[in-house]
């Protein structure tokens, strides 16, 4: 394996790795434009160049490959001219219109000018007119070319990762523009991820352009509850500014690079789904139509369950558990309902329909923890059985999470549920028609305010980060089951979703070498029982 | 003087394959295929010192002997009639005087590097080259000098005429194998050379068209006899595109080494009307302009750089003293701007920016600061791009402004230019 050093510092590699990859490695940032470590090398903005001992010219770090005894400078003065020299060409037919740019503050022609501008400037003429500013390119994207400085990002990441081809630069010079072909639309199912690959502002999301200076967003790292893929993401939300928006919090989710999971990309359908984290929550417990306490609703649960236990008719419970949940919510909903409460019958596979899948990122499961449903539920109650017995009278108590039942079933199946059972529990962190039917309401928190994992199509167990706290009173639904637990007199005594994986660990032999700290940003596949 | 590559030039009909058979016509290649190895046909192109006469000048025979025989892909013979240059009109005369000579030669090449395909890659504008090309090239067909099992030996050969769609930079022979594959001519990053992976992703030799016509009287008369006709390391004649400023332009077949001086005027017969020459491109526009002092250099790859310029493709540009440099600067800048293919940001966006710097100097709106810029700017495209393109951009542009400094000063604020 070649041995070289770059910037004094030795490091070791594979052949055939180049001297950007090296770097890299080594952490030594070298600036880049058209280069992308998940596409072709295109070698067209030469601003990744370096200087190599013993060889005349420049090279560019993107395309050049190491070679054993290598002498690597990214910082000489020669390179900072180079740098120095390609953002001025850069900038020659540039608008630098950043005031009214939605990529400022996250711009890479802001960033490098800033380390190795010229700040003198030498432009005086009259920059090349280009046509398309502020232009719908499809559904999703609006495209700047004035901005664009041609690194053929977007056109390669259509042609090789996508192979949609939408994009292509054409007539020729200063005269060349990106565009979409004539009659296409950029409309894909990975259409955004263009925008995240841009490295100026010439390619915005119609979704965030706007809304929010990046310099105000906080980021969190989080997994996509969209489907059994668990894209790895990181949730942008706004920290200071709770007047904006109507209060939403959460701006864009972006992809977050895992090399097992999604790369750098995430779907369209993830990536805009994030509005349910802010809009139509349940925020406090509710009794038919009051407003109630915690305490109040645990009573009226707990009522019910001691009535139950005391007739030796805890097998007239019914728990219709969710997928969407995380493994720690699932295990204390086991240990509850299948543990302290003998014989509820508890199951999570609702007849849903299959969602659209590819062969790329986007699974017909559209449910983020299938896989950890069905390692630590076990189940074997099925739900229609589960729900059939509420129609005909033989569960009292009926304890849905997060499901609506009025999609799976029908109105009139729900009607007749919410009249035969005793308890109706409907606990959710959204509205859904499910909700007016349920006898009692529990605001349940999402993803987003939770810390816990998800298990995703591949049995890898990732992790979620909480990015901020429950809206209104919501509590996480493994919170509220302990509650239960403790009103009813078994305290299941978890501090912390830290402190439930720990016990699914010693517990369930798969996740059984797995903790917070081993499973970091990357995750862990289930072991094999 | 022994003419070779033009001895056909002029006469009746040169172009049909029945005057190119009266004079030996493919008796070379007959030599070649039936009496020759591969190798030793390369050895022989390799001891003439023929050199690439597109304007690079690297050795052929060095270049042929690249193509790894080894590997199992079809390889290819691309010719590159690209002829874009500006200055540069010698490869037309081939195409449109002599097709049979420079299908003698592809017959040549590919026998020694193994090749039974070859393209023609002509310059679109050229419609009456690519007709009489392809009329040659039929005739070959039908006479059996090209197809299956030619000339009655066992191997087989397809020519493909191919136009191209007016754009400079397919003369870049990658931009070329790009545009061949129909694909836009973007250059490509190398390594890997088209010798490994070329056409098609397979083993490619490119070749100007000169330079393969030059291949069968090496054949037939020998590689020492070829060598000693030019200079040292740049063996044979070589066809010299005389215009601008002279009293008999065109193409003048001379050996390598000729002087600028003799060319100009004992061949070209001068500048007219007793006017004095101020300054000469020796090799195409890409090259380096050269003062009236400097016009005894010989005209070879390697005196020429010597003294800063090169040999190029051949195509002199005389300019006489009623020229205006800035004017002339300006040409050229506005036609690298043109034809920048915009695909690496220096030279996309450098070479416009030149020219209009140089345009704002010519119309005198130019301040000083815009002159003292203007060599920074033109320096700093040449290396840092894709394709030699860059390199031209610098070393043309930039010998303008600094030999002939005076008169881009004269036309700053508002003061008149001298001529």
């Amino acid at each position: 394996m070649p041995n070289l050093i770059i910037d004094g510092k030795q490091i070791e590699v594979p052949a055939g790795t180049t001297i950007i990859q090296a770097a890299d490695k080594l952490g030594i940032d070298i600036p880049r434009y058209c280069y992308h470590p998940a596409l072709p090398v295109s070698g067209n903005c030469r601003i990744c160049m370096v200087e190599v001992e013993k060889q005349p010219k420049l090279q560019i770090a993107c395309y050049t490959p190491v070679a054993d005894g290598m002498v690597v400078k990214t910082n000489s003065p020669k390179v900072v001219e180079a740098h120095k020299t390609v953002l001025e060409f850069l900038l020659v037919n540039h608008p630098v219109d950043c005031p009214v740019c939605d990529q400022a503050g996250e711009c890479k022609l802001q960033d490098y000018y800033m380390e190795h501008g010229r700040y003198d400037s030498r432009l005086s003429d009259v920059k090349v007119r280009k046509e398309k500013k502020a232009f719908s390119i499809g559904p999703t994207v609006m495209l700047d070319q004035e901005r664009c400085i041609l690194c053929t990002r977007c056109v390669r990441f259509t042609d090789n990762i996508t192979k949609t081809s939408e994009f292509g630069v054409f007539s020729r010079g200063d005269h060349s523009q990106l565009d979409v072909y004539p009659g296409k639309q950029l409309d894909n199912n990975y259409s955004g991820n263009v925008v995240d690959i841009c490295p100026v502002g010439a390619l915005t999301d119609k979704d965030f352009r706007f809304k929010c200076r990046v310099w105000y967003l906080a980021q969190t790292k989080s997994v996509c509850p969209g489907c059994s893929m668990g894209c790895n993401i990181t949730l942008e939300w706004d920290k200071s500014r709770p007047h904006q928006h109507k209060k939403a919090r959460v701006m864009r989710l972006r992809p977050r690079h895992n090399p097992d999971v999604n790369d750098y990309w995430m779907c369209d359908q993830g990536r805009y789904n994030y509005h349910f984290i802010d809009d139509n929550r349940i925020q406090h417990p509710q009794l038919k139509d009051d407003l109630i306490s915690w305490d109040q609703a645990i009573d009226t649960i707990v009522i019910v369950l001691k009535s139950l236990h005391n007739s030796n008719n805890t097998n007239r419970t019914g728990v219709l558990a969710s997928a969407q949940l995380t493994n720690e919510d699932l295990f204390v909903i086991r240990k509850f309902f299948k543990g302290t409460l003998k014989g509820a019958q508890v199951d999570f596979r609702v007849p849903e329909k299959l969602g659209d899948s590819d062969h790329f990122l986007i699974k017909a499961d559209k449910n983020p923890n299938t896989a950890g449903a069905f390692s630590i539920l076990q189940p074997d109650a099925e739900v229609d059985k589960i729900v059939q017995k509420a129609r005909a009278g033989e569960i009292d108590l009926l304890y849905v999470f997060g499901h609506d039942l009025v999609k799976l079933f029908g109105k009139d199946v729900v009607g007749q549920i919410a009249k035969k059972v005793k308890l109706f529990v409907y606990q959710g962190s959204n509205v859904n028609d499910t909700c007016s039917y349920a006898h009692l309401n529990l605001p349940s928190s999402v993803y987003a305010e939770k810390e816990g994992t998800f298990t995703n199509c591949q049995k890898r167990v990732q992790r979620i980060w909480p990015a901020f706290l429950p809206l209104g009173e919501a509590k996480d639904d493994w919170e509220i089951i302990s509650l239960l637990s403790t009103k009813l007199g078994t305290s299941l005594a978890y501090q912390n979703s830290q402190a439930i994986f720990k016990d699914i660990a010693a517990t369930l032999a798969p996740f059984s070498e797995m903790s917070y700290e081993k499973l970091s940003d990357k995750g862990m596949i289930l072991k094999a029982s | 003087m022994e003419k070779i590559v033009s001895r056909n030039f002029g006469q009746k009909d040169s172009h049909r394959l029945e005057n190119y058979l009266k004079d030996n016509g493919y008796e070379a290649a007959r030599k070649a295929l039936t009496q020759m190895t591969p190798a030793q046909v390369i050895d022989e192109v390799k001891k003439s010192n023929l050199r690439g006469l597109g304007g690079a000048g690297f050795p052929t025979g060095t270049k042929w002997s690249f193509i790894p025989q080894a590997n199992p892909k079809p390889k290819y013979l691309v010719i590159n009639a690209d002829e874009g240059e500006p200055g540069t009109f010698k490869d037309k005369y081939i195409l449109e005087q002599d097709p049979h000579a420079l299908l003698e030669g592809i017959v040549i090449t590919c026998y020694a590097i193994g090749s039974h395909k070859a393209y023609i890659y002509i310059r679109g504008e050229y419609i009456k080259s690519l007709e009489t090309m392809q009329t040659a090239v039929d005739e070959a067909y039908r006479g059996k000098y090209l197809g299956k099992a030619i000339m009655g030996t066992g191997f087989d050969i397809d020519v493909v005429v191919h136009p191209g769609a007016g754009a400079y930079i397919c003369g870049e022979e990658t931009a070329l194998l790009e545009s061949l594959e129909g694909k836009k001519g973007f250059p490509r990053l190398k390594p890997p050379f088209p010798a490994v992976v070329g056409l098609f992703g397979c083993p490619t030799v490119i070749n100007n068209v000169e330079t393969i016509a030059c291949v069968p009287p090496i054949i037939n008369k020998g590689a020492e006899w070829y060598a000693k006709l030019g200079s040292e390391k740049n063996g044979g004649n070589r066809l010299f595109c005389v215009s601008g400023h002279v009293v008999k332009p065109g193409v003048y077949e001379l050996p390598n080494g000729t002087t600028l001086r003799e060319i100009i005027y004992n061949h070209a017969g001068g500048i007219p009307n007793g006017r004095k020459l101020k300054a000469v491109v020796p090799g195409g526009i890409s090259a380096p302009i050269l003062t009236p002092d400097q016009i005894d250099v010989k005209m070879d790859f390697d005196s020429l750089k010597a003294i800063g310029s090169m040999a190029g493709s051949g195509g002199i540009i005389v300019m006489d003293d009623t020229t205006d440099m800035v004017w002339a600067a300006m040409i050229v800048a506005r036609f690298f701007a043109f034809e920048s293919c915009g695909q690496c940001s220096p030279c996309r966006e450098g070479s416009g920016w030149v020219y209009r710097n140089i345009k704002r100097l010519y119309q005198g709106h130019a301040r000083p600061h815009d002159l003292n810029n203007l060599p920074g700017i033109v320096n700093n495209i040449g290396g840092n791009t894709i394709c030699a393109f860059g390199d031209a951009v610098t070393m043309s542009v930039g010998s303008y402004v600094s030999k002939f400094r005076s008169e881009f000063e004269a036309k700053i604020s508002g003061r008149v230019c001298q001529i």
